[in-house]
């Protein structure tokens, strides 16, 4: 098979990507995947190719890529600053690559999480059912890894459907509003009446220790009451309050059961706004009904199905 | 005979958009846990449920959104917990041999004011049941220990245990499958591999199983 991309460098965590292995939770696999799986299908659908291809997950700071053939790709999620050629090219469209021709990234402007999808999709080892990179085992997407300077991209199939020039999508997200619609969880109630405020009233920081398994967020020390709880399985999403009172928000490749009280879960149209957040990011959570959920998951679904039609 | 009503009452709550909590109750409990792992089995033939995954006394369950609500679901997992559950098959049983050599176990006989091969003797004498798979790839919940093991958690968590560490902590044991911090006191070892990266499941353990430790 053809060389696609060569990477010259790696950027600090970039990882092939899809939209996960969710029937493995029973055996304790995280569903993994894409972390803004919004900007991951619009990266998918703008070059043509099916949401289930793997898409690059460029984190902070983006790779340097040449294209070894021409292709279409299209660059989604965080702002990152993508150049082709040092020259500043714009996001959520399709861009036409000649061979020889150079992807970079500027540094980051919003979000933490850019992603890259070229036309064919990304071929990587798949595990599971998924090509998605799950680094605490070292398997699936480029043989378990991050990438690293020198590795060859291929695409995993010359099938794709035709790119139409000029598309776009309709309303592209706004990562800079840090409010994530959240649902309170099976454990609220066991908060103190000043802890339940501070949740929805006080701001939040993503701490240090934040990556795909979860963040471990700074901010006010919530009181819990009540026996300890006996382990069940988890969510993506899902705010766990440990002992000292401090919240951890789990991810993509969250641990699947635990034992700590889960006061509120995030709901999944605010995911990819939790994925863009990186430390010392502000942001608040916002209590939403199910029904309000429901809404925001089918305005993110609409702007998909614009994009997905010719 | 049929338990009393008031122990089938089942709570559910959300956990997102995506997602429930059913709770059967809150105790570890044998029987709790069966039900759990029949319901969860039961769940996942139903059209609108993704995927379950059993805890000790509960059901997560991921459903799709757009196919019911977690009231509607709620609801009909209520009815199907208020049946009585099969007789259940015992799940397989796993003889996992361990060199107790651990790094906590001349803490845990002095905590614990037993010899070496009394701890060794206790800690091998149950047929554990596998509670709940989950954590990372390969963990299994085992239980219940012995009472004359129970030992909190230690106090500083260590960084790495390697993969294979026998391990107790609270009304538990376990095997570590990968190597992870880990709070549990290491009282051996096993060449057993629990996390299968090349099988599907790729699991050795599933809910329900029984685990035997014999010392080699």
């Amino acid at each position: 098979m053809t060389i696609a991309f060569r990477v010259v460098e790696p950027g600090l965590l970039t990882t092939i990507q899809d939209l996960g292995r969710p029937g493995a939770i029973a055996s304790g696999v995280p569903p993994g995947g894409a972390m803004d799986r919004f900007a991951h299908t619009a990266a998918n659908l703008l070059a043509g190719n099916d949401r289930h291809e793997a898409t690059l997950e460029c984190t902070l700071s983006g790779p340097q890529l040449v294209a070894e053939r021409p292709c279409v790709v299209a660059v989604t999620g965080g702002d990152l600053g993508p150049q082709v050629n040092g020259r500043a090219v714009p996001m959520w469209t399709g861009l036409f690559l000649a061979a020889g021709d150079r992807i970079s990234f500027a540094g980051r402007r919003s979000g933490t999480r850019a992603y890259v999808a070229a036309r064919g999709g990304f071929e990587g080892d798949r595990w599971l059912g998924s090509r998605s990179t799950y680094l605490l085992v070292g398997r699936g997407g480029m043989r378990g890894r991050a990438l690293r300077a020198g590795d060859e991209l291929h695409l995993a199939s010359d099938r794709a459907a035709p790119v139409v020039a000029g598309r776009t999508l309709a309303e592209i997200p706004d990562y800079g509003d840090r409010t994530l619609a959240v649902i309170p969880g099976p454990h609220f109630k066991r908060l103190d009446a000043a802890s339940r405020k501070s949740l929805f009233d006080s701001p939040f920081t993503v701490s240090g220790q934040a990556d795909r398994m979860g963040y471990r967020l700074d901010g006010p020390t919530l009181t819990l009451s009540g026996d300890e709880l006996l382990s069940f399985g988890l969510a993506a999403g899902a705010i766990q309050v440990v002992n000292s009172g401090q919240a951890i928000m789990l991810m993509a490749d969250q641990q699947t059961a635990g034992g700590y009280a889960v006061v509120a879960v995030v709901v999944s149209a605010s995911l990819p706004a939790a994925a863009q957040l990186g430390p010392g990011d502000e942001f608040r959570f916002r209590e939403v009904t199910e029904t309000r959920a429901r809404a925001m998951r089918l305005e993110l679904s609409a702007a998909l199905t614009s994009l997905a039609s010719p | 005979m049929q338990p009393p009503r008031s122990t089938r009452r089942v709570r559910i709550s959300p956990l997102g958009d995506t997602a429930l909590l059913a709770e059967l109750g809150s105790r570890l409990d044998t029987a709790l846990n069966t039900r759990a792992i029949a319901l969860a089995a039961a769940l996942r033939k139903r059209r609108d449920v993704r995927q379950t995954v059993a805890g000790y006394a509960s059901v997560t369950v991921h459903f799709d959104p757009e196919q019911t609500t977690v009231g509607a679901l709620g609801a009909a997992i209520k009815r199907l917990a208020a049946k009585r559950p099969k007789i259940e098959v015992p799940g397989r049983l796993h003889r996992i041999p361990v060199v107790y050599d651990g790094e906590d176990l001349d803490d845990v006989m002095e905590a614990l004011k037993l010899s070496r091969d009394e701890l060794i003797a206790m800690h091998t004498r149950p047929i554990y049941r596998v509670f709940l798979v989950g954590f990372v790839p390969g963990w299994a919940y085992l239980g219940p220990l012995p009472e004359e093991l129970y030992l909190p958690r230690r106090q500083t968590p260590r960084m790495q245990v390697p993969a294979g560490s026998v391990a107790i902590a609270g009304r538990q044991t376990g095997i570590y499958p990968l190597p992870t911090p880990g709070g549990w006191h290491l009282l051996g070892r096993t060449s057993v591999k629990l996390f299968l990266p090349d099988s599907d499941p790729p699991c050795l353990f599933r809910a329900g199983d029984r685990v035997k430790f014999f010392a080699a």
